[in-house]
């Protein structure tokens, strides 16, 4: 089992009469050196084969070897299945409606079949989550993941029909989404990997997608834990906020709370492997008086119903100014960093709609504040879709010219985040 | 008598067990807050379900806190021949991070006082874990014969190598102030490092201490008058302290010889800020059951503003024979807990 731990950092100390409360949950997970736990694990590859994916003739054959990069990095002993995505879900291999269990001759057989994919029809991707969900059946303590792939915009099905397979599918297994090439809608695959807990990026060049399957394959191979949630104990008369992941990534979990008693709210955060992640937990009590100590809130790691590690959030009250105008920089630092991903995607709506000046005043914003919190990545991908005149002030041109796929790797990678810059 | 170890019969003066090697009259020490306050209700909501972290399970207020309000004793038969110990959270700060310990052995009157420097996590403990530390270094150097001087050095050894050991749970290592106070038939001796203070109150009042602090250090270097020294907002940043991150953790140590008798006070700043003046404490002091004195003192400060945690500890000089009032079969100990203010 791995070894959680929890560290909170904040400014407990809130003048008299004030309610908000603010803190920085990090997450650790370490197998402390072991063997990562022999956990069940489950693993289904879609690649869509739809038509579009024979123009060119490299993303098909580029997806072709990623899938069988995949393959080669499953442990010996994952149930798994390839899956070919259309307007409807083909099995790819085993031939029948199930999981095979990995071995040197499963996985050669394997890369056999991926070998004949051949594009051919629409998209429907709502549909290619059921089927993983169907192929998961009877699995429940293993740990899920589905590595997807699409090239293009989701056709073949209503967005109502996407959202009923998401809502059916939520929870059950997490799902790694990646848009190879630029004709697929950044928001659509955003929406897929947020309800799925999973990670979305661009792969532009189909060659580099051979590297990002091996890479998405390994570190599903790294989780131990499955469904892990975040449980937040708050006070009677207290509200929460928000809660939001804010590393590796920005992604809101408020709205994914299940209440599970007075008090408490379960937030699935998905399967850990041995990573850190952190929180940003936003809370409103019932205001206390000067030398008041209340705990505002108390974030558990829970997984199978045991908790693995807890952290305090507390709401000291005080007249000492010094202590209550302190600026925790964590709590700053994410701020800033959820307000940088939250610019960039306006940013781009509005340069999309032809709002040339919210575009510009919104990623000017993002070029200050990727500069100030010295993300570098995100500040690099915005330097191409504007010109910098001053990174300080924001002072940006929007550039006449800009590849769809510069635009939409500035879109999907908005959200990443850097920890805080070391001290002095 | 006998051994109250092994039960083997024990001659009158003898000091340890012929049998067992027992300390026949161990020395009696008592800390500030170490029971908890059980069974309490919560103070804000009524509810009575604490969690393990020490928090009302309904409203998320901080459980009544057995340090709250302290009140030690010890010398049995009270009136003007006991050490008074009292520590008070004050109005301010949300938990007491001042501890006290008050030991006694033979004619031997001994306290440490410790205050959490309380930018850090964990001040509480910090100053708890010093006070046991060097209480109960210092009792047992002074029962087997050591020096006071010598003893206090030793004992602030023990208690920054405790409080060094302890965990870090914030951005800063817990740490905490320290002064001790022996006084026998002859002598006071005190010993600090930060900025609680010992006052002799006898025919000419003193102040024996002289604070580790930002404004001390600028009146001795000449730098600014007493007045401006102390205005400046970091008058009361401290200089030194025992902690993981402490430099230099040898204390200042003082003795003097009173030629008459008086009355050592020993207290933290949330004392003396309100009330700094030897003669003032004197008089607060003199004539007074000492249990009331401390009692007054406190009241003092939190009236003036309780803007932090408020200890005092009264030793008469020179001390009545722990042996001729008669060794308590309880612990001598009172703890009295106020209801929480708000």
């Amino acid at each position: 089992m791995s070894e959680f731990t929890v560290d909170v950092y904040q400014n407990e100390y809130l003048t008299d009469g004030a309610r908000e409360v603010n803190a920085i949950a990090t997450v650790v997970s370490t197998h402390g050196g072991a063997v990562p736990a022999t956990a069940r694990r489950a693993e289904v590859i879609v690649v869509d084969t739809s038509g579009s994916m024979g123009y060119p003739e490299s993303k098909i054959s580029a997806a072709r070897k990623a899938v069988a990069a995949a393959i080669d990095s499953l442990y010996d002993g994952v149930e798994f299945a390839v899956v070919a995505g259309s307007h409807t879900a083909e099995m790819v291999y085993p031939p029948y409606s199930d999981l095979a269990t990995a071995s040197e001759h499963t996985r050669r057989a394997a890369k056999q079949a991926v070998k004949g994919l051949k594009p051919d029809g629409g998209t429907a991707i709502g549909s290619w989550l059921r089927k993983a969900k169907h192929l998961f059946a009877g699995r429940d303590d293993a740990i899920k993941h589905v590595i997807l792939l699409t090239d293009g915009n989701n056709q073949h099905e209503t967005e109502m029909q996407l959202d009923a397979a998401l809502t059916a599918c939520k929870g059950t297994f997490t799902c790694d989404c990646r848009g190879v090439g630029t004709d697929w809608k950044v928001a659509e695959l955003r929406k897929v990997a947020a309800a799925m807990l999973g990670s979305v990026d661009i792969i532009p060049n189909p060659a580099q997608l051979e590297a990002d399957f091996r890479a998405m394959a390994e570190s599903s191979m790294g989780k131990s834990v499955g469904a892990v949630t975040l449980r937040l104990w708050t006070p009677q008369g207290a509200a929460v906020r928000f809660v939001k992941q804010v590393m590796p990534d920005v992604a809101d979990l408020t709205g994914r709370r299940t209440d599970v008693g007075p008090q408490r709210g379960d937030y699935p955060l998905g399967a850990w492997g041995e990573e850190s992640r952190d929180y940003h937990v936003c809370v409103d009590v019932q205001p206390g008086t000067v030398g008041d100590e209340m705990l505002a809130a108390r974030v558990s790691l829970v997984a199978a119903d045991q908790v693995l590690a807890q952290g305090l959030i507390r709401a000291v009250w005080t007249d000492d100014e010094a202590l209550s105008t302190r600026i925790n920089p964590q709590v700053a630092h994410y701020t800033g960093q959820a307000e940088l991903a939250q610019a960039i995607q306006e940013g781009l709506e509005a340069r999309r709609i032809g709002d040339e000046d919210t575009a510009t005043a919104r990623l000017g914003r993002a070029v200050q504040l990727a500069a100030q919190s010295g993300n570098t990545a995100v500040a690099e991908l915005l330097g191409k879709v504007v010109d910098i005149d001053d990174p300080a002030t924001g002072t940006v041109r929007l550039k006449s010219r800009v590849s769809d796929a510069d635009e939409m790797a500035l879109d999907t990678r908005s959200s990443k985040t850097v920890r805080v810059g070391k001290k002095g | 008598m006998n051994c109250p170890n092994c039960a083997a019969p024990a001659p009158t003066g003898d000091r340890f067990c012929e049998e067992c090697g027992a300390d026949l009259d161990p020395p009696v020490i008592v800390i500030g807050g170490d029971q908890p306050a059980a069974g309490k209700a919560c103070t804000k909501c009524g509810g009575a379900d604490f969690s393990t972290d020490g928090y009302c399970e309904k409203c998320g207020h901080r459980r009544p806190d057995p340090r709250e309000h302290v009140e030690l004793i010890v010398g049995a038969g009270g009136g003007n021949e006991a050490t008074v110990g009292i520590s008070d959270r004050g109005l301010r700060h949300a938990r007491n991070e001042d501890a006290l310990a008050l030991a006694a052995t033979g004619p031997v009157r001994i306290t440490v006082v410790c205050d959490g420097v309380s930018t850090t996590h964990g001040a509480d403990d910090a100053s708890l874990t010093g006070v046991r530390a060097a209480s109960a270094v210092l009792a047992r150097q002074i029962r087997t014969g050591a020096k006071p001087e010598a003893a206090t050095r030793t004992a602030v050894a023990a208690a920054a190598r405790a409080v060094a050991g302890l965990p870090r749970t914030g951005a800063e290592w817990p740490s905490c102030t320290f002064v001790s106070a022996v006084v026998d038939e002859e002598s006071v001796t005190a010993g600090w490092l930060g900025d609680c203070r010992v006052y002799w109150l006898g025919a000419e009042p003193a102040l024996l201490t002289t604070d580790d602090s930002w404004a001390a250090r600028m009146v001795a270097a000449g730098e600014m008058d007493e007045a401006a020294a102390y205005a400046d907002r970091r008058a009361h940043t401290i200089v030194r302290w025992l902690g993981r991150d402490a430099g230099d953790v040898e204390p200042n140590v003082t003795v003097i010889a009173p030629s008459g008798p008086g009355t050592v006070l020993v207290c933290s700043d949330g004392l003396w800020n309100y009330v700094p003046e030897p003669k003032d404490l004197a008089r607060a002091v003199t004539g007074a059951d000492p249990l009331d004195a401390a009692r007054a003192l406190v009241e003092r400060a939190l009236g003036d503003g309780g803007h932090d945690n408020i200890t005092v500890v009264l030793i008469p000089f020179p001390p009545a024979d722990l042996a001729a009032t008669g060794t308590p079969d309880q612990p001598p100990t009172a703890t009295d807990e106020k209801d929480s203010r708000t």
